[in-house]
């Protein structure tokens, strides 16, 4: 079994709230709220008015810049207005708003059953059209990925079916659910890649899933199945090429630099059917879990929907709940508005009670324990950026490779002080140039 | 399943959402708790006088906190339990036969100065406890060094006096140790469990041991520090401790004798003092090792635990420093 060598924790899981539950298809709500950014990079430009009439799928947001993605609309109706709402991550984003006038009316694609015959180039074409980006919950813009500087040389392909963060189940379920598509996926990757070389990742958690993916892959000589010790971070993009391919980006770097594609799950599903059908990406599969909601379930729900509909589909929220999360409790931020969408990148909707939480109101000084140091997967002293962020010595803190930390949040669930270690570290990186 | 209610109580903070069950006073605690089947045989050996000590020891060191804390208008902090370890700690390295006003000046000097007025758990340069029980050694030097013999019968007031293991080896030898103790095997054995004089809590190795598993099972303290401090210890003592030349010297009497066992496995492993890194702690450790065993053959006192990881307290901070952590793909970036 494979895994990466420093650092790592072990939260509890929690998978089996909402990981037997088969995706459900969330009903299309009265009103979607697009927003125009939902991806690292430069926002949309809207091409509609306010007044006008759209189908499901039809383009709405045109990309400006390289590193940037289209947005579809998700579903049929009236725009109301285009205006600023709160994205995850709490900023206000300006919003197509669309009113549902029930016909649930598509834009028409055209179905390609022969696309694996088709250029690499038709089908990156068909991957930027269709608005994919990561939907692990970074949301980079995939069509940059698979548009590497010529001087690197990509020779593996990796589909992240990790899904380490505790509580989300989605990427598990679409594993169970359509492997076969999963597997399509990563066959045109490699294609548009020209490689002949695919991996799939999947944590031992999830022994059903890296069933379906080694039945889905008995054929094919060219695609590896590894299973991947349960261990926080192990769904980051550089412990997975750690663990599978025994590389280590070099700090500072991307997966490029040394050959490797790493996807999604779910964005492999999604460029499936881009590729297949010209569907643009419109809807995803959101966990709605928690122990603050009535009944956990995995919701495809479209781009759009707020966050208060899919808690209704789920039976609401429990009277305990006082924290919703958009994204998994390491990494994903909590939302103040339940009106808040889902966007490309919520791979789950997490609601917590008050004794699962940890504020960090108040903390402690740090006793030097160490446990940082352990579980850091970077290989940083946590500890000495925290500080040294404290005193406001963030230059110090750059010296202890402050911008190498990716934030996944490891260190500060062990801390013992409950120090916010993470959020120091990124108060230092908004203060000094990397 | 009222939505538009709910939205007024959200909390928003920023990840991560969750925590490991780990606090200040839990490990505080647990280690105070390790501790007690080495109290249980200071009891057993030297009577009712250790635990009075003991408690001397916690009581004073809580006061000094509460003291400190007031007068310097900051938060009270006795409830996280360091205060309590740190008296603990000093109680259990005291002999059994102080005097009352020892404890309590070393506690104060322990928690009050070597810990509150550097700033507080977390910002103090060097072992609080040692730091009080190096006051006290060195200001009350004999009754510091003036031992009760062991008797296993609790109720029993000893007033006979005697030398230590480590003492009897400096000044008499190895003859007159196993003259004392009778053969090889006895003297191992009766080290072993304890039954020597000593600091109330230094002499059975066999409780100390016991409660350092637990701590090490509870992953609270890691073996680098101890391993490589007991190693290095052994091996100078191997090499050095002989009177009949080089490689002739009794690692065992010199690895369960004195304060070596508290030492490394409570008294390096102190989070605060000790470096935060794997190779630092190696070397901090042997360090420790290195210091300790010059003091027992080299120097005026026939112990050297104490005053090795106070020298060591000092490297630690440059230790940290120069033993960095190796940063994910950095080896690469270097090309």
């Amino acid at each position: 079994m494979s895994t990466f060598t420093l650092g790592g924790i072990h939260p509890p899981e929690h998978k089996e709230l909402a990981c037997g539950a088969a995706v459900e298809v969330c009903k299309p709500p009265q009103r979607a709220v697009v927003p125009l950014s939902q991806h690292i990079g430069a926002p949309c430009k809207s091409l509609v008015e306010v007044g006008q009439r759209v189908v499901a799928g039809q383009l709405i947001g045109n990309p400006e810049g390289f590193v940037s993605a289209p947005v579809h609309a998700s579903i049929a109706g009236k725009v109301t207005s285009i205006e600023a709402f709160p994205a995850p991550i709490g900023r206000m984003v300006p919003c197509i708003v669309i009113e549902n006038d029930k016909s649930d009316e598509w834009a028409v694609f055209e179905d390609d059953p022969s696309y694996m015959e088709q250029t690499a180039d038709v089908l990156k074409g068909r991957i930027k059209a269709a608005g994919i980006v990561g939907m692990g919950g970074a949301t980079f813009p995939t069509v940059v990925k698979l548009s590497p500087p010529k001087e690197k040389k990509i020779d593996a392909v990796i589909i992240n079916g990790a899904e380490c963060e505790p509580y989300l189940t989605a990427d598990h379920r679409v594993m169970l659910e359509s492997p076969k598509e999963v597997v399509e996926g990563l066959k045109i990757l490699m294609k548009v890649l020209g490689l002949n070389r695919g991996y799939i990742g999947v944590e031992e958690n999830k022994p059903d899933a890296i069933e379906k993916m080694k039945a889905a892959t008995s054929g094919d000589k060219d695609i590896e199945v590894y299973t991947l010790v349960t261990k926080y971070p192990q769904g980051a993009e550089k412990m997975l090429i750690k663990s599978i391919l025994n590389r280590e980006v070099p700090a500072g770097g991307l997966p490029m630099d040394v050959g490797v594609v790493v996807q999604n799950v779910g964005t492999a599903y999604a460029i499936y059917e881009a590729c297949r059908s010209g569907k643009p990406l419109v809807e995803r599969v959101v966990s709605v879990t928690g122990q603050g909601v009535v009944s956990p379930k995995n919701l495809k729900a479209r781009i759009g929907t707020p966050v208060s509909q899919l808690l209704e589909a789920c039976g609401g929220l429990k009277s305990g709940a006082v924290k919703v999360i958009s994204g998994g409790p390491m990494m994903g931020f909590a939302i103040y508005d339940l009106d808040t969408p889902v966007t490309k990148g919520t791979s789950g909707i997490v609601v917590m009670e008050d004794n699962q939480i940890v504020h960090r109101v108040k903390f402690n000084h740090c006793i030097r324990c160490g446990r940082c140091v352990e579980a850091c997967p970077m290989g940083l002293m946590p500890l000495m950026l925290s500080v040294y962020s404290e005193k406001g010595l963030y230059t110090d803190a750059k010296d202890y490779h402050l911008f190498d930390c990716f934030e996944c949040g490891s260190c500060t669930y062990v801390c013992p002080s409950k120090r916010p270690i993470v959020q120091q570290v990124r108060m230092a990186k908004t203060m000094v140039k990397p | 399943m009222e939505l538009q209610g709910q939205k007024q109580g959200l909390i928003v903070s920023v990840s991560p959402h969750i925590g490991s069950e780990e606090t200040v006073p839990r490990i505080m605690w647990t280690v105070s708790i390790s501790l007690l089947p080495a109290l249980a045989m200071g009891a057993y050996y030297f009577g009712p006088k250790a635990l009075y000590v003991t408690a001397l020891c916690i009581v004073g060191s809580i006061l000094s906190e509460c003291f400190v804390q007031r007068v310097a208008g900051k938060e009270r902090t006795i409830a996280d339990g360091s205060a309590f370890l740190t008296g603990l700690l000093l109680g259990l390295n005291m002999p059994s036969t102080v005097p009352f006003y020892i404890p309590l000046v070393a506690s104060f000097v322990s928690v009050g100065i070597a810990k509150q007025l550097f700033g507080g758990l977390g910002y103090n340069i060097f072992n609080p406890a040692l730091i009080g029980r190096a006051f006290a050694l060195i200001t009350w030097t004999r009754a510091m060094t003036t031992w009760a013999v062991p008797e296993a019968a609790f109720m029993a007031v000893n007033a006979k006096t005697t030398a230590t293991p480590l003492g009897i080896l400096k000044e008499e030898g190895m003859g007159k140790l196993l003259e004392v103790f009778g053969d090889k095997l006895s003297l191992y054995k009766e080290l072993l469990i304890g039954h020597r004089a000593g600091s109330l809590g230094e002499t059975s190795m066999i409780a100390i041991l016991i409660g350092a598993a637990f701590l090490v099972y509870r992953r609270y303290i890691s073996l680098r520090i101890p391993l490589s401090f007991l190693a290095t210890v052994a091996v100078g003592a191997w090499i050095f401790g002989g009177k009949g030349g080089l490689f002739t010297g009794d690692p065992i009497v010199h690895l369960l004798s004195g304060g070596l066992m508290l030492g490394a496995f409570y008294m390096a492993t102190d989070y605060v003092t000790c470096p935060t890194v794997w190779r630092g702690q190696i070397l901090f450790g042997i360090g420790c090792g290195f210091l300790t065993i010059l003091i027992r053959l080299k120097a005026g006192y026939p112990e050297g635990v104490m005053f090795a990881i106070l020298i060591m307290n000092c490297f630690a901070p440059l230790i940290d420093r120069n033993c960095r952590t190796s940063v994910f793909g950095a080896k690469k970036a270097k090309k």
